[in-house]
C-alpha cells in the first residue's frame, strides 16, 4: 500500500504538515507537489499522478470525448474539470452568432460534451468566459500545490501559484477524463534565479524574454523551471503568470513560482477559493510548498536585471530577441551552424536586413492580448502609455481582454474609453490573433507588434510577421507606427 | 494502438532546428472534430504557396521522397503548441518514425500515444542520418527492441524509457493500463486531506 505524506498527521498543525521522514531530505517545490500527487509508484514505471484540475477548451477536446464515447467510458470526475471557449471564438459581433461553420461546430461539440458529462462550462454567453489560462486564476480555480493539466501548451501559466501545471495532447486529455490521472516520469529541476530591481519601463515580459534568450528555446528541456530571486518575488501575480506562461517557449515541461503572501492575497475571496477555517488550513499547507532552503536543483541559472532593457523579437522563435535599443543581428554572428541557419531563414521570412535599428522597423498592426499579457494589470499598464496620444494612421490596433470579467473591470475603470479614443479596437475575450484561428488574422506581409508569446512563421496569419514585446511597448509602437523604446516616454 | 517494433523505409531530411507544431500543421486545420484525414495538410504553408499551389521544391513534395516513412529532423522538433493534430497529420501522411536530437515535450508524448516513434539520437548521429537522407535511395531500419537505427553501414543506438518501449512494442493503450490501478486511484481520492486544494 502507498503511504501518502499526509497520512500520519491526523490533526493538521502549522509545523507538521508533512510526513517527518520526508523532511530529512531537502526538497524542491517540484518534489513536494509531485510527491503529494503520486497515486501509484513502481520501479521502472512512470508515476501515476492525480490531477486536481483539468481545464478544457473547444479545439483540443472533441476527439478526446469522441474516443471516450467509442470506448464506452465515462468522465471519472466531471467536478474536477472546467471548460471554456477561447481559441476559435470571434471577438466581435458574437451576438450575431458564430459565422464560421467549423468553429461553430467545435463550440457546439464542447457544449454538448459538457452537458452530457456534467462539466461546468464558461460558455459563449457567460461573463466568465475567456482564455483558459486567464480564467483559472481569475476564478480562484488555480491554487498552490495543485497538479493541473490542460490540452494546451501554455498551461504552464498556472505554475505562477506554486502549482505543477503541464500541457498535454488530446489522447492524454482523454486519459485524464477517464482516469483523473496522468502517468509521468519525473522531470529534472532547473532553478532560474533573477535578482535585482526592474529598471523603469522593463516588465515581466522582458524578464521572461531575457531568460529565453539566455537559456534558449530548448534550454528547459525535460525540466521544470523554478523561477526565484528578488525580481520574481517582487512581481505581482499578473507578472508571475506572464513569466510562467512562456516556460514552454524555453522548452520546459512547466514553470513554477513559490506561493507567498502575494499569492495568498491574490486568491483570498475569489469565487472558488474556500473561506474561514478551511482557508486557514489551506494557507498553512501552501506555506510548506516552497523549496527547502538547502534543496538541490539539477541545474541553476542566474540572471542579473541590472541594465535589463525592454526586449523585442526580430526572428521566428522567442529566443530570437534583442534589446529595443539594439539592431537586427547578422546570421554570421551566431557560432552554432543550426542557429545561423535559423537566423538566416528567420530574417528572410521577417524581411529584415542585419544591422537595422529595431526602432526603425515600421509596423502595420498591433495585437494586445493573449494568455501572456491580457490581464487587467496589463490593460492598465498599456493605457498609461497613451496619455492622450492616438494610434498612428497607418496602424490597425486591437485590444482583446483575456476574459469577460477583465473586459468588464477595464470598462468600469474607463480603460476601454482610453483605448477607443486613442483609436484601438476594443474586442470581446478570446485567443484572437495570438493564433489567428478566427477572423483576427494578419494578411501576408503584414508586420505586427504583439503582446503574445509566439512569433513563429505564420502564427498570426500566413506570411504575417510578428514582433513580441510587452504591453507598454506594443501600445507605444501602435502610436509611433514603428517599434519604439517606451522608456523615452515615461 | 497498433504495436511498433521494427520500422523500415525511406528517410526524408528536414534538419532545421526548432520546427514548431504551427509549421507541422497550421491553425486552419485545427477546426475539425476528427483525428483523421490530416495528412494532406502536413507542413501546409511550406508545401503550398499562397494560392494553394504545390511548392515542388519543398522536400516532402519531391516525387523521389514519395515513399518516405521516417522524417529526419533537427533539435527540438515539434516544439510549441500541444496540438496532437501535428502527430495525426504526420501519421496520416505515412510517417512511422522521426529521428531528431530532441523533441518538444508535448509532441514527444503525443507521438507515443499514436504509435509514431520519436527516436532521440546524439547530435552527431542525427546529422549523419540527415546526410544519408539527402540521398533518396537510402533506407533506414529502426529496431525498437534492439534500440538501434541503421542505414547502410551506419548504425547508431538510442535510449528510450523502458516502460514506453514496452507499451509501444505491445501496442498497449495507456487508459487500459491505468484503469488496472483504479483501486489505487480510489484510495488516493478517499485519503486526501481536506486542506489539499480541490474544486467542487
Ligand atoms: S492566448 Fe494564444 S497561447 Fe494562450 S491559450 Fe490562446 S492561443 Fe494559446
Amino acid at each position: 500500500m502507498v503511504l501518502y505524506p499526509w497520512q500520519p498527521t491526523s490533526a493538521v498543525s502549522d509545523q507538521d504538515l508533512r510526513f517527518p521522514t520526508l523532511m530529512k531530505q531537502p526538497q524542491t517545490m517540484l518534489d513536494k507537489v509531485w510527491d503529494d500527487h503520486v497515486v501509484r509508484s513502481a520501479p521502472g514505471e512512470p508515476d501515476l499522478l492525480y490531477v486536481d484540475m483539468h481545464l478544457i477548451h473547444e479545439v483540443t477536446s472533441p476527439q478526446a470525448f469522441e474516443s471516450l464515447a467509442l470506448s464506452g467510458r465515462r468522465v471519472r470526475r466531471p467536478d474536477l474539470s472546467m471548460a471554456t471557449v477561447d481559441h476559435g471564438i470571434p471577438t466581435v459581433g458574437r451576438e450575431l452568432g458564430i459565422s464560421d461553420p467549423l468553429s461553430r461546430h467545435q463550440i457546439e461539440a464542447l457544449e454538448q460534451n459538457c452537458e452530457e458529462h456534467g462539466i461546468t462550462l464558461f460558455g459563449v454567453d457567460d461573463l466568465r468566459q475567456g482564455i483558459v489560462h486567464i480564467i483559472g486564476p481569475e476564478q480562484g480555480l488555480t491554487q498552490p500545490g495543485m497538479f493541473i493539466v490542460c490540452g494546451d501548451s501554455h498551461t504552464s501559466t498556472h505554475g505562477a501559484f506554486g502549482a505543477l501545471a503541464i500541457g498535454i495532447g488530446t489522447s492524454e486529455v482523454e486519459h485524464v477524463l477517464a482516469t483523473q490521472t496522468l502517468p509521468r516520469a519525473k522531470p529534472g529541476s532547473l532553478a532560474v534565479t533573477v535578482d535585482g530591481d526592474l529598471p523603469l519601463g522593463v516588465t515581466a515580459k522582458d524578464v521572461i524574454l531575457g531568460i529565453i534568450r539566455e537559456i534558449g528555446v530548448n534550454g528547459g528541456h525535460e525540466t521544470v523551471i523554478e523561477y526565484r530571486g528578488s525580481t520574481i518575488t517582487g512581481l505581482s501575480m499578473a507578472g508571475r503568470m506572464t513569466v510562467c506562461n512562456m516556460s514552454i517557449e524555453a522548452g520546459a515541461v512547466a514553470g513554477m513560482i513559490a506561493p507567498d503572501d502575494t499569492t495568498f492575497a491574490y486568491l483570498e475571496g475569489r469565487p472558488y477559493v474556500p473561506t474561514g477555517g478551511l482557508w486557514e488550513e489551506m494557507v498553512a499547507y501552501w506555506e510548506t510548498i516552497p523549496s527547502d532552503a538547502d534543496a538541490v536543483f539539477d541545474r541553476e541559472v542566474v540572471i542579473d536585471t541590472t541594465g535589463l532593457e525592454p526586449f523585442v523579437s526580430w526572428g521566428v522563435n522567442p529566443a530570437q530577441v534583442v534589446e529595443v535599443t539594439g539592431r537586427v543581428p547578422s546570421p554570421d554572428s551566431f557560432d552554432d551552424p543550426l542557429e545561423r541557419d535559423s537566423a538566416r531563414r528567420a530574417l528572410e521570412y521577417m524581411d529584415l536586413e542585419p544591422g537595422t535599428a529595431m526602432t526603425d522597423i515600421g509596423i502595420d498592426r498591433v495585437f494586445f492580448g493573449s494568455c501572456t499579457n491580457a490581464r487587467i494589470e496589463d490593460l492598465r499598464a498599456g493605457a498609461e502609455v497613451i496619455q492622450g496620444r492616438t494610434v498612428h494612421p497607418d496602424v490597425g490596433a486591437m485590444v482583446v481582454p483575456g476574459s469577460g470579467l477583465v473586459k468588464l473591470q477595464a470598462e468600469e475603470e474607463g480603460l476601454d474609453r482610453i483605448y477607443k479614443e486613442a483609436g484601438f479596437e476594443w474586442r470581446d475575450a478570446g485567443c484572437s490573433m495570438c493564433l489567428a484561428m478566427n477572423d483576427d488574422i494578419l494578411s501576408p506581409g503584414e508586420r505586427c507588434a504583439s503582446t503574445s508569446n509566439r512569433n513563429y512563421e505564420g502564427r498570426q496569419g500566413r506570411g504575417g510577421r510578428t514582433h513580441l514585446m510587452s504591453p507598454q511597448m506594443a501600445v507605444a509602437a501602435a502610436i509611433a507606427g514603428h517599434l519604439v523604446d517606451v522608456r523615452a516616454w515615461q | 494502438m497498433k504495436p511498433v517494433s521494427v520500422v523500415e523505409g525511406q528517410m526524408v531530411p528536414l534538419p532545421h532546428a526548432n520546427i514548431d507544431t504551427d509549421q507541422i500543421i497550421p491553425k486552419q486545420f485545427l477546426k475539425g472534430v476528427k483525428r483523421t484525414g490530416l495528412g494532406p495538410n502536413l507542413f501546409y504553408d511550406w508545401a503550398h504557396d499562397e494560392e494553394g499551389e504545390v511548392v515542388s521544391g519543398f522536400v516532402l513534395n519531391r516525387p523521389e521522397y514519395a515513399e518516405a516513412a521516417v522524417l529526419v529532423a533537427g533539435p527540438n522538433f515539434g516544439c510549441g503548441s500541444s496540438r496532437e493534430h501535428a502527430v495525426w497529420s504526420l501519421a496520416d501522411a505515412g510517417f512511422e518514425a522521426i529521428l531528431a536530437p530532441s523533441f518538444g515535450p508535448i509532441l514527444e508524448n503525443n507521438c507515443y500515444q499514436n504509435g509514431l516513434l520519436p527516436v532521440v539520437l546524439a547530435d552527431d548521429d542525427a546529422e549523419e542520418f540527415a546526410k544519408l537522407a539527402a540521398d533518396p535511395a537510402n533506407s533506414v531500419t529502426i529496431d525498437l527492441p534492439a534500440q538501434r537505427v541503421s542505414s547502410g553501414d551506419f548504425t547508431a543506438s538510442f535510449e528510450i524509457d523502458p516502460h514506453v518501449k514496452e507499451r509501444l512494442l505491445n501496442g498497449w493503450d495507456q487508459v487500459d493500463i491505468t484503469l488496472q490501478s483504479v483501486a489505487d486511484i480510489d484510495t488516493y481520492e478517499s485519503s486526501r486531506p481536506r486542506f489539499m486544494p480541490a474544486l467542487g
